[in-house]
């Protein structure tokens, strides 16, 4: 379980995060929302340590991931895998050797043994022939899939998706909202999802946190959002459902939509 | 007001966060076996691939000098075996270090800061750390080592090029004939000059690749900050080997 208590985050004086509060459960999807530069990528990376908050703290199975040693620290990031938003794949390997690297580097798997698990990883996203690839040949779709066969790799218990569709067609982002189902399922991970995209949360998210004007506006599963009255909530998903063309949100008893 | 004190306050900032890299780089020395394989890579293209540009302008600073020496060497008072007398300890004292330490610069510093530069601002460098690996050992132990060691080696090879290319030209252009040219060169040999210069290129190769490092590890913004990261790198490399060659010629010598 990870919990976010009472967070603060500021850069150069300007707060991007306030009062931020937050839980989520083992083997739920919880899905991060808000507009571009609300904050949610700050929040995803405190998550994980890479920024540290202002006051306030991190617990990630009852431990302060900020009030613990760098080691210890790097111990708690192996349970997790990210997919970042451009995929952050290393440019000087291929896709095989991107997705081989953490098991060569964190277990004492043979060769062998690796091949077959790179092997799998990207089966499992879809992409067994990319292997020889390079980062640099992969559309963007390619990109984050074989990022997210490399977070997968050593099998974490939670796994952070940043931004997983954004910049893709809608083909693509449905593919990409299938897998992170998919894996949710048959791994049994906790996932995060931070987006914008409200086709993905209601498509994929079991619970939903709405960051508005650095604060936690709103937060409650799907059928709360349906349901909710909350003024800035529905507008910001009427703005999706524009952008993406579909119904999303039905009508909450007593206003028009 | 908050400016100025920015501006005054910025110089101990940068060197803090330098100090504090470092530290926690080669606090990570224990982990080295995750490294070795990035460190012979490293050896590979900072000193392997750097060979042919130093050889040349070893050779071409080698050959010049020579012919330099020799035009000002007008009065036939003075050998003709002086002009060995100056190549030599010139190329092995300041010339095959500092020659070797500008094209460094400009060619390792930068491609250093150019890829770790990349590395931040695309999020690799956060990958590694999300997946629970020490970024600064994993990037920054095999480059500034790496650096330290194959840059004496670079210094040994620039400067015997460029007294060869010395050499050669007093030779083929009837300046001074070899015999005299290493008459003279052994006249005035000092021992301490190869250590002299071994020294500096130790150091001239840890300034290069922990300035580079620094610069690169630490880029902020997109292509803009890339591109500002690495030139830094090759001008801060270039004014501190500067200021380095000067400090280690007032203890030293």
């Amino acid at each position: 379980m990870i919990q976010v208590e009472h967070i603060y985050k500021s850069f150069n004086g300007k707060p991007v995060l306030q009062d931020v509060s937050l839980e989520i459960k083992e083997g739920e999807t919880m899905a991060i929302i808000g507009r571009s530069g609300s904050g949610k990528s700050v929040l995803m990376k405190h998550l994980i340590g890479l920024l540290t908050p202002d006051q306030g703290r991190v617990l990630v199975d009852g431990i302060d991931i900020n009030r613990i040693p760098y080691g210890e620290l790097r111990q708690v990031r192996r349970q997790f895998g990210v997919l970042f938003q451009g995929g952050a794949l290393f440019d000087s390997m291929n896709s095989f050797d991107n997705v081989a690297f953490p098991l060569r580097t964190f277990t004492k798997r043979t060769e062998a043994e690796i091949r077959r698990e790179v092997e799998h990883c990207l089966n499992v996203v879809h992409l067994p022939d990319v292997g020889t690839k390079n980062p640099s040949e992969l559309s963007g779709g390619m990109k984050k899939r074989v990022a997210l066969a490399r977070a997968i790799s050593l099998r974490p218990r939670y796994i952070i998706y940043d931004e997983p569709t954004s910049g893709l067609d809608p083909e693509t982002s449905n593919t990409i909202d299938e897998l992170i189902k998919d894996l949710g399922d048959q791994l049994n991970v906790t996932s995060i999802v931070v987006t914008h995209d409200m086709h993905s949360v209601l498509s994929i998210a079991d619970r939903a946190a709405f960051i508005y004007a650095t604060r936690l506006h709103w937060a409650g599963t799907i059928d709360e959002l349906h349901q909710s009255t909350d003024e800035v909530l529905r507008a910001f998903v009427k703005a999706n459902e524009y952008a993406i063309g579909e119904p999303t949100l039905s009508s909450p008893a007593g206003t028009s939509s | 007001m908050p400016s100025l004190q920015l501006s005054l306050t910025k110089p101990f900032f940068s060197l803090g966060r330098f100090v504090l890299l470092l530290s926690k780089a080669f606090a990570s020395l224990s982990e080295f076996s995750l490294y070795r394989k990035n460190f012979f890579i490293q050896m590979v293209r900072i000193g392997i691939e750097s060979i042919p540009i130093v050889a040349l302008a070893a050779a071409f600073s080698g050959a010049v000098t020579t012919v330099q020496t020799a035009y000002q060497l007008v009065s036939p008072l003075i050998p003709r075996s002086t002009i060995g007398a100056i190549v030599v300890p010139s190329m092995i004292m300041e010339l095959g270090a500092v020659v070797t330490g500008f094209i460094l610069a400009g060619r390792v510093g930068a491609r250093i800061a150019a890829e770790l530069g990349t590395m931040r601002v695309t999020e690799q460098i956060d990958a590694l750390e999300a997946m629970g690996l020490n970024s600064i050992g994993y990037l920054i132990v095999p480059r500034v080592m790496a650096g330290v060691l194959m840059f004496p080696v670079l210094y040994i090879a620039a400067s015997f090029i460029g007294i060869t290319g010395g050499l050669l030209v007093a030779e083929f252009s009837g300046l001074v004939p070899i015999g005299e040219f290493v008459q003279g060169a052994r006249s005035f040999y000092q021992p301490f000059g190869p250590y002299f210069g071994l020294i500096k290129s130790f150091v001239f190769g840890f300034v290069i690749t922990s300035i580079s490092c620094y610069m690169g590890y630490f880029t902020e913004g997109g292509a803009e900050g890339v591109g500002k990261s690495t030139t830094q790198a090759a001008v801060i490399s270039c004014v501190y080997i500067l200021l380095s060659d000067l400090v280690l010629a007032v203890l030293l010598l």
